[in-house]
């Protein structure tokens, strides 16, 4: 079943859209990242328009995150605090980042910047969280001790300090504010909602248990795209409703099938996967950079500023 | 006498006038709803004459012209290691689509001055309209437009595709594409003997959004905050539905 997007301005078949919904939001909802990583290249190879799909990738990432948690919330694996002060800093990385889009965008090279974006960051954290997770995993095999999760470092040592019990943290706000403006930076210029940089900073960066930092991660994510989506509303008027809402139908019922799946496997599988996913896509994207491509030239309706 | 003159040269005038075309189009607006898949748009029409069909053989060439955008036209190159866009040409303006349908080979049913006149062929139609002076530099990166529409479908040249009968009755099919952009397209009607044009008509068809899909684009171009806020409400209530959906499911 063909279907015109009003604002995109193609034709794409409904079931396919369902579909990349779909295994994006189980995804989303197994690891607790949005899954804009994943559905805004998607949505590039059907050939949807690059600054659409970005706009309609962060709006799909707002019903997936809601939908998850909920989820979440039930299971109380929510730290609203903590959410809270990611939040402040990522309206400001957000503010910063959709300047730097325009800027890029003017200059032609935001193409270029998001996919150099996308290799970096996908795959330093990547290649982090795989290293770490298969160690993790072989200690746990071999039976050794487990070593405490939460050790005393100079980010202890800041001021500030706040109290999150559900995270049972005792931190300065300065590191999840830090935090939250870097994730927020790369929502806009990404066009993701940056739970891949997220929750491995949670983990590994402010010490926090496995289990909440799924849940508050989605959390943020929710706020962080929703800004994001009005702003390419209002600015670029390049969010298409109708795409929106055939991904969502598709994602919000993956998600609900991936927190489930996410729940009955162990913390070191999940990362392992989550790892091997990011890195993946990183590859993907490097390749598209280093080869030679087929056609050298290309061409973008609109007049140059 | 004089009146007999008169009388005979108004005879011979429309004698004199040779052929005319006389057109129909199977539509002359296309609505896109949400179900739309590209639309085939049927041209046919008639010669009309009032003198013996002429021994030269008679062609016919139809264009449908989309409306024109500026563009930005770029070039990767390797820039350490990695392919970047280096080099950009603009241009003024380009149609979004361009298709030329005929009853032969254009190099032979159309001559180089005509051609020039009425710029039918696609490099001359696409070449004639906005080209700014640095494009007109730099062959290679219109050449890439061409190539580019060509490959995608945008511009058509489909030689052969007029069919024409008895010199009189001509009709052809032209399939527009999904993505249509919105907006006026021109459809160029030529008739040719000895590749001169001896009459040509010009047509207009409109191409607009109806129903969900105007209403849709419409709000997001006049009330774009309201329609930022109406996408987020609905990936909301999606979200807060189907999280209710499995909960009541799953007891």
């Amino acid at each position: 079943m063909q279907l015109y997007l009003p604002i995109a301005e193609v034709s794409v078949n409904a079931f396919l859209l369902l579909g990349i919904g779909g295994i994006v939001g189980f995804l989303s909802g197994m690891f607790g990242v949005g899954g804009g990583f994943l559905i805004t290249p998607l949505l590039f190879f059907i050939g949807i328009p690059p600054a659409v799909a970005v706009a309609t990738g962060a709006n799909q990432v707002v019903a997936s995150s809601v939908s998850g948690v909920l989820a979440q919330m039930r299971r109380k694996a929510v730290d609203f605090r903590m959410g809270t002060v990611l939040l402040l800093g990522g309206f400001i990385g957000s503010g910063i980042g959709i300047w730097v889009f325009a800027r890029l965008t003017a200059l032609g090279q935001v193409d270029l910047f998001v996919q150099l974006s996308y290799v970096l960051f996908l795959g330093l954290i990547g290649a982090m969280m795989l290293q770490e997770s298969l160690r993790a995993w072989f200690r746990n095999r071999s039976g050794a001790p487990v070593r405490r999760s939460h050790v005393h470092t100079w980010v202890h040592g800041l001021p500030f300090k706040m109290k999150f019990r559900a995270s049972g943290l005792y931190i300065s706000v300065l590191p999840p504010m830090a935090v939250g403006a870097l994730v927020g930076f790369l929502a806009a210029i990404m066009g993701v909602g940056g739970g891949f940089i997220m929750v491995p900073a949670m983990i590994y960066l402010l010490g926090m248990p496995t289990k909440v930092v799924v849940g508050t991660s989605l959390y943020q994510i929710i706020f962080v795209t929703a800004f994001t989506t009005l702003m390419h509303a209002v600015t670029n008027q390049t969010v298409d409703i109708m795409l929106a809402m055939l991904l969502i139908v598709g994602g919000v019922i993956g998600a609900q099938f991936g927190t489930r799946v996410g729940v009955r496997l162990k913390a070191e599988q999940l990362r392992i996967l989550l790892a091997l996913l990011v890195l993946a896509v990183a590859g993907k994207i490097a390749l598209d950079l280093l080869l030679q491509p087929a056609e050298l030239f290309s061409v973008t309706p609109g007049l140059l500023p | 006498m004089r009146r007999l003159a008169l009388i005979l040269s108004l005879i011979a005038a429309p004698a004199m006038a040779e052929e005319k075309i006389v057109s129909g189009l199977s539509q002359n607006r296309v609505s896109i709803t949400a179900d739309f898949d590209g639309s085939e748009l049927l041209i046919y029409g008639a010669v009309k004459r009032e003198a013996p069909i002429p021994a030269s053989k008679l062609e016919v060439i139809v264009t449908v012209e989309g409306p024109s955008t500026p563009l930005v036209i770029r070039k990767k190159d390797r820039v350490a290691g990695i392919w970047i866009n280096r080099e950009r040409v603009r241009i003024d303006a380009a149609p979004s689509f361009y298709a030329v349908a005929t009853t032969g080979p254009l190099n032979s049913i159309l001559s180089e001055t005509d051609n020039l006149r009425h710029r039918i062929t696609i490099p001359r139609a696409i070449r004639a309209i906005g080209l700014t002076g640095e494009a007109r530099e730099s062959d290679a990166f219109v050449d890439a437009l061409l190539r580019i529409r060509r490959d995608n479908g945008a511009y058509r040249s489909m030689q052969g595709a007029v069919q024409l009968s008895d010199e009189t009755l001509f009709r052809t099919d032209i399939v527009l594409p999904a993505n249509l952009t919105e907006g006026e397209y021109k459809v160029r009607l030529f008739l040719t003997r000895d590749g001169r044009v001896v009459d040509h008509q010009d047509r207009v068809i409109f191409v607009r959004k109806e129903g969900l899909e105007r209403f849709l684009f419409n709000l997001s171009r006049e009330q774009p905050l309201l329609y930022g806020l109406l996408a987020l409400a609905l990936a909301g209530l999606a979200g807060w539905g189907a999280s209710e959906a499995f909960r009541l499911l799953r007891r």
